[in-house]
């Protein structure tokens, strides 16, 4: 059983999505914020109860004893149960605990994952807790494995940059419409895909690696469909394989 | 076939905002039901934007879009999937009579074993006590420091100490007692993952105490105090830890899964729902138990007659067992009489 960092699920419609999981540094951050947080109330209360302590002895320490117990075990289900499986913590660093099975959680799932924390947390800081987690396929704790839980982290989404597709510059490559056929016929989805991430983080790469980069890409496309010299006078790699991908992604676009 | 994805994202993006949008309402209101024009939407923009998933896996290979449509594939797969035995309304008191006991009923091999660990554990504590008494200061925790001195000077200070304790005071204690007991009965659960090694342990040592304490006191003469200390709380306590011990073995037997053909997903989500229950049974059971240590066992004769904190405990037990043993029978007999196979879970 090999370890993945995404949790594959496929949908009964036959569509496959992944998620990201979240590691075991990243879960140790969102809990060390919630720890926080629930510190910060049990001292608030506590400084509160304080004064009730002069009205009522021992019915303020009753009281603050049983908040602290209540917070610290019901902080994560509460949150986890009414907030789609998000702690604050969680929320701060993107992380959502989810079914194996990419569904919300029910709420025996929810009170079983906070529970075991009990057995998760010996000897000290989460070290059985983060041992499973690096340990299993799934990064899971042993709350999550009782619960059949996971933790998946929430990408940032970006926009896609599509403006990378060379829009209303000269394509040298159209002139020749049936060497265009025959590359859009040859070029696979992943090597086109390749040739557009290239496109899209050029500016991050280093100069040299760059013209290296693209001397590389630019003779695999070569090898696989051979444009006259006219077609490929005065344009350097890098504009060859923005023509390229120009031609790959924009199939159904009239000249 | 490589799609004109600018052309692709131009046509889409306006079906992938709306849906963005409907999960955002969802997400953030709880509560919020969808009419059935909405839901519908809802569908079908799920339908469409999991069909452009699709293509832009297949077809364009992009990994920001992709990542983009799986995240709200993902949000709203979990949003329209999810309907798995989903509780229409809670009702706490028939969660209580029928339950909460027929729950317990169903597990009651892991409830004997349990129970039977316990008393296997006490018997060694009392052999060991019985035969060598300074056993009993190598045995017993700090917190029972206050037994570890002879019994009868015990007793004969609390009968002479009439002065109760102020309100506030017993309060505190009872917080005191209800937190230990639930996070011990907690404990007992959640071991049940170290394949109930961890959950053995605690009902033995915890049999072990019990067992010290008992031929202590029995040894000393003072049973009737013994009785008449232990049985009104003891009698509610002792099951519910027990009962802890029950959901930890329960674990336990799901993790190693002996005799059973389900994958180990299979037989974790079978049992989910019954240890939720025990283990809330087990805080009512503990929060009661907590009450009655702190304002009703204290009290000693000539305050409280033995005889009246014994018959009160004997109560509690005898309601207890025909509580677990028989609320709840009916309904379950009539379940099992108009239920049919159910094709197993995958």
């Amino acid at each position: 059983m090999s370890k993945t960092s995404t949790l594959l699920i496929r949908t009964p419609e036959g569509i496959v999505f992944s998620q990201l999981l979240a590691g075991p540094m990243s879960r140790f951050l969102a809990w060390l914020i919630d720890f926080c947080i629930v510190m910060c109330v049990v001292i608030a209360v506590g400084t509160l109860l304080t004064v009730l302590d002069l009205v009522a002895q021992g019915f303020a320490q009753a009281i603050g004893m049983l908040l602290q117990f209540a917070l610290m075990i019901g902080y994560g289900i509460y949150f986890e149960w009414f907030k789609r499986g998000q702690t604050i913590g969680k929320r701060v660093l993107r992380l959502r605990v989810v079914d194996v099975q990419g569904l919300r959680m029910k709420p025996s799932q929810v009170v079983i994952r906070n529970l075991l924390r009990f057995v998760d947390m010996l000897p000290v800081f989460y070290l059985v807790g983060g041992i499973a987690c690096v340990v299993s396929r799934r990064s899971q704790r042993l709350g999550d494995l009782a619960a059949n839980t996971v933790v998946v982290r929430i990408p940032r989404i970006t926009e896609p940059d599509l403006d990378q597709l060379a829009s209303g510059k000269f394509n040298s490559l159209r002139s020749h419409p049936h060497l265009e056929a025959r590359l859009r016929q040859r070029v696979t989805v992943q090597e086109a895909a390749l040739a557009l991430q290239a496109l899209v983080r050029r500016d991050a790469l280093d100069p040299q690696a760059r013209v290296a980069l693209f001397d590389d890409i630019a003779k695999h496309f070569q090898a696989k469909v051979q444009f006259p010299a006219e077609a490929m006078e005065g344009i350097t790699d890098e504009q060859y394989v923005r023509n390229v991908v120009d031609t790959l992604y924009r199939s159904g676009r009239s000249k | 076939m490589i799609i004109d994805l600018k052309k692709f994202v131009a046509n889409e993006r306006p079906y992938w905002t709306e849906l963005e949008s409907t999960l955002n309402q969802i997400e953030t209101n709880d509560r919020r039901t969808l009419a059935l024009d909405e839901l519908r939407r809802f569908h079908y923009l799920y339908d469409r934007t999991a069909a452009g998933l699709a293509k832009v896996s297949s077809l364009a290979a992009e990994p920001e879009t992709r990542r983009y449509l799986e995240s709200l594939v993902a949000r709203a797969y979990g949003e329209i999937h999810e309907t798995r035995d989903r509780q229409h309304r809670f009702s706490p008191l028939h969660w209580f009579l029928q339950t909460l006991p027929q729950t317990f009923r169903r597990h009651v091999r892991a409830f004997w074993l349990s129970l039977a660990i316990t008393m296997i554990g006490a018997l060694f504590g009392g052999f060991a006590v019985a035969l060598d008494p300074e056993a009993k200061s190598a045995v017993m925790p700090e917190m029972f420091a206050s037994h570890l001195g002879d019994p009868s000077e015990r007793v004969a200070r609390e009968e002479r100490d009439k002065d109760s304790p102020s309100a506030g005071h017993m309060s505190s204690f009872s917080a005191q007692l209800m937190v230990n007991n639930i996070g011990v009965s907690i404990k007992a659960m959640a071991f049940g993952m170290t394949w109930g090694i961890g959950t053995i342990i605690l009902l033995f040592y915890n049999g072990v105490i019990l067992g010290v304490v008992c031929v202590d006191y029995v040894a000393a003469g003072q049973t009737a105090f013994l009785l008449g200390w232990l049985l009104p709380h003891g009698s509610i306590e002792l099951p519910a830890i027990i009962m802890g011990g029950q959901a930890g073995l329960m674990l336990a037997s799901a993790l190693i899964g002996w005799g059973q053909r389900s994958t180990l997903r299979v037989r974790f989500r079978a049992i989910a729902p019954d240890l939720t229950t025990l283990i809330a049974g087990i805080a009512l059971m503990l929060v009661w138990a907590g009450l009655v240590e702190a304002f009703f066992s204290q009290y000693h004769e000539p305050t409280l007659p033995y005889v009246v904190k014994i018959a009160f405990g004997l109560t509690e037990l005898v309601l207890l067992c025909l509580f677990l043993a028989r609320c709840g029978k009916k309904a379950e007999r009539v379940s099992s009489k108009t239920s049919t196979p159910q094709p197993a879970d995958t």
